[in-house]
């Protein structure tokens, strides 16, 4: 399945590094290796620490302990190397810009001055906005879109500088299930065809099933690494969560059932769904 | 009695429209309509980023400070435009230090604006001088941009317009997305400042002219019936500066005759276009889109 290219190098790495704020250990001991074209899914319980995982590989902040390695570098702000797809947030419907105008602060929205009109940057982003099926929309105000359209929006002002890895935060959250699954086919699709290693933040791992390569489970403080297979099973998951966890796959879906309630309140609808059916 | 009637109404009316010896009167105003023109830049310019990052009642608080400082230079005899700027400054920079998050911002706002507009009654109450000069500051004038002022006017127009100019795309995106832009490597926080700089300088500016309780006609109303007609980021500001300067220019040239401060012209001109904007804006509907059809060059 993982068309791997044994010897090009990781385009992420991380060795032996823990995560947090301050003082603050939220969780450690990570040690792994991203290959070209890897679709890596992060599965996670309420409170595990996602957010200081993204921080670190977007160099946004510093890892407690360990290293982490982006494309052979220590990651810095503001990378070309990693297109970012922030959790899904509804633009403002009075937001002046459109959906090409998004995709091409991918490529220049973090430069000084005005900008140029360019015909080669429009051809650029026409393109990309035609790979993730966006072109109909591509002069309409972003804030007038539905969801799912944004989100495909997104994906490719993500992809239009042609990163090396691309990082997903829920991409799929408050989006319908034909959405879901668009949106995971157009991630999955790319790394096919552009060997983009995916880091794919989510709590339901179902839309994204077929994709996925290896699993990062987090939960409370710990985590399991490894393929679906490996992790999705009720032993995994009931020593990663000290507590009888039952998984069933059933018609190309894993279910989980009987994931404990996480003790801090403001995650709590995060973990609250502990029958992950699609 | 119905001729005593009509003549009032006549009265009324010269009051609020007169062009007698029109030609004269221009030559006088040429100052206020320079400076009208370069407001009119300005604020349509900053009101698209005020209006991204909901700000109206910043600009309104900061306007409240900036007429404290302005009073506080009438009563001291210094330079009005100068005092002006100072009260801007100090308000943008309390209110982007200690606001970032938007309850924090409009808690300090409430709290600085009436403590501003005391300050400024305050410096009125104790001000000897015209009593026009009073008046001006928190409702516009008309004549009262004298050569010197008008230069000071500019100059700090040049700045706000060169520092939009420099920081446009970083701060549209950061106005936009401020996550992904951080992604991105854009400096949000900074850019966030400087912004709040800059609103203060073209604050102080619209104060001299429109007055501090108007301010809101040239920073916020042109943006937002731009907004509402037009989604391309370029057009956007474009319309949102015809708006500001048309109300402007228009406000200072029906006023010249009456006897009335320019601000009811300069307001009312505004929201008349903001109206129509919205209703254009709502036949049009989003969908459709037909003004962008209408202004975007056929691909080559």
């Amino acid at each position: 399945m993982l068309n791997q290219t044994t010897m090009s190098e990781p385009v992420l790495q991380f060795d032996d590094a823990s995560f947090g704020y301050g003082q603050r250990r939220l969780w450690g001991g990570l040690s792994m290796d991203l290959a070209p074209g890897e679709f890596l899914a992060v599965l996670r319980a309420g409170g595990s620490g996602k957010t200081s995982l993204l921080k670190a590989v977007l160099g946004l902040q510093p890892l407690l302990s360990g290293t982490v390695r982006v494309v052979g570098a220590p990651p810095h702000q503001g990378s070309t190397k990693i297109g970012y797809v922030p959790q899904h947030r509804r633009i403002d419907s009075l937001t002046p810009l459109r959906a090409r105008d998004v995709v091409g602060q991918g490529l220049d929205g973090h430069r000084w001055g005005i900008g140029r009109p360019d015909r080669a940057r429009r051809r650029q982003i026409d393109d990309m906005l035609a790979s993730v099926g966006a072109g109909d929309y591509a002069d309409r105000p972003i804030g007038v879109l539905s969801g799912g359209e944004q989100q495909r929006v997104r994906i490719a002002q993500a992809l239009v500088a042609d990163p090396k890895l691309l990082l997903c935060d829920e991409p799929l959250l408050s989006l319908d299930l034909s959405s879901q699954r668009t949106v995971s086919g157009l991630v999955d699709r790319r790394r096919r065809t552009h060997d983009t290693a995916v880091m794919f933040v989510t709590h339901d791992i179902n839309p994204a099933l077929p994709y996925v390569n290896r699993v990062l489970y987090l939960a409370g403080g710990r985590f399991r690494m490894g393929t679906i297979d490996e992790v999705m099973t009720s032993a995994t998951l009931s020593d990663l969560y000290e507590s009888p966890v039952e998984v069933i796959r059933s018609g190309g879906r894993v279910l989980v059932a009987g994931v404990p309630e996480w003790p801090d309140p403001h995650h709590a609808h995060d973990s609250a769904p502990s029958l992950q059916a699609g | 009695m119905s001729i005593l009637a009509a003549s009032t109404d006549v009265d009324v009316w010269h009051q609020i429209f007169n062009f007698t010896d029109y030609g004269e009167l221009l030559s006088l105003v040429r100052n206020s309509i320079i400076a009208g023109v370069a407001l009119g830049v300005v604020g349509g310019l900053i009101g698209v980023f005020v209006m991204m990052r909901d700000l109206p009642f910043a600009v309104h608080g900061i306007s409240e400070l900036s007429f404290a400082g302005a009073s506080g230079a009438l009563l001291l005899g210094i330079n009005v435009v100068a005092g002006s700027l100072a009260g801007s400054i100090l308000a943008a920079v309390l209110i982007g230090a200690l606001g970032s998050r938007a309850r924090d911002r409009n808690s300090i706002i409430g709290v600085l604006m009436p403590f501003g507009l005391g300050l400024g009654v305050l410096f009125l109450g104790l001000y000897k001088g015209r009593a026009a000069n009073k008046f001006g500051l928190l409702t516009g004038q008309i004549v009262a941009v004298d050569t010197p002022q008008l230069s000071w006017l500019i100059v700090t127009g040049v700045v706000v317009l060169l520092g939009l100019l420099i920081v446009w795309r970083p701060l549209m995106f950061a106005s936009s997305d401020p996550e992904q832009a951080a992604a991105r490597g854009v400096p949000v926080r900074a850019l966030s400042l400087v912004f709040m700089l800059l609103l203060g300088l073209a604050v102080a500016i619209s104060v001299q002219i429109v007055g501090a309780l108007l301010v809101l006609s040239i920073v916020v109303t042109p943006a937002a019936a731009a907004l509402r007609v037009a989604a391309a980021p370029w057009l956007v500001p474009v319309l949102s500066v015809v708006f500001a300067t048309v109300s402007l220019v228009g406000g200072i040239l029906l006023a010249l005759g009456g006897s009335l401060p320019i601000s009811p012209y300069v307001t009312t001109i505004s929201f008349v276009i903001y109206v129509v904007c919205r209703l254009v804006g709502a036949r049009q509907g989003k969908r459709s889109w037909m003004p962008l059809r209408l202004l975007r060059p056929a691909r080559g």
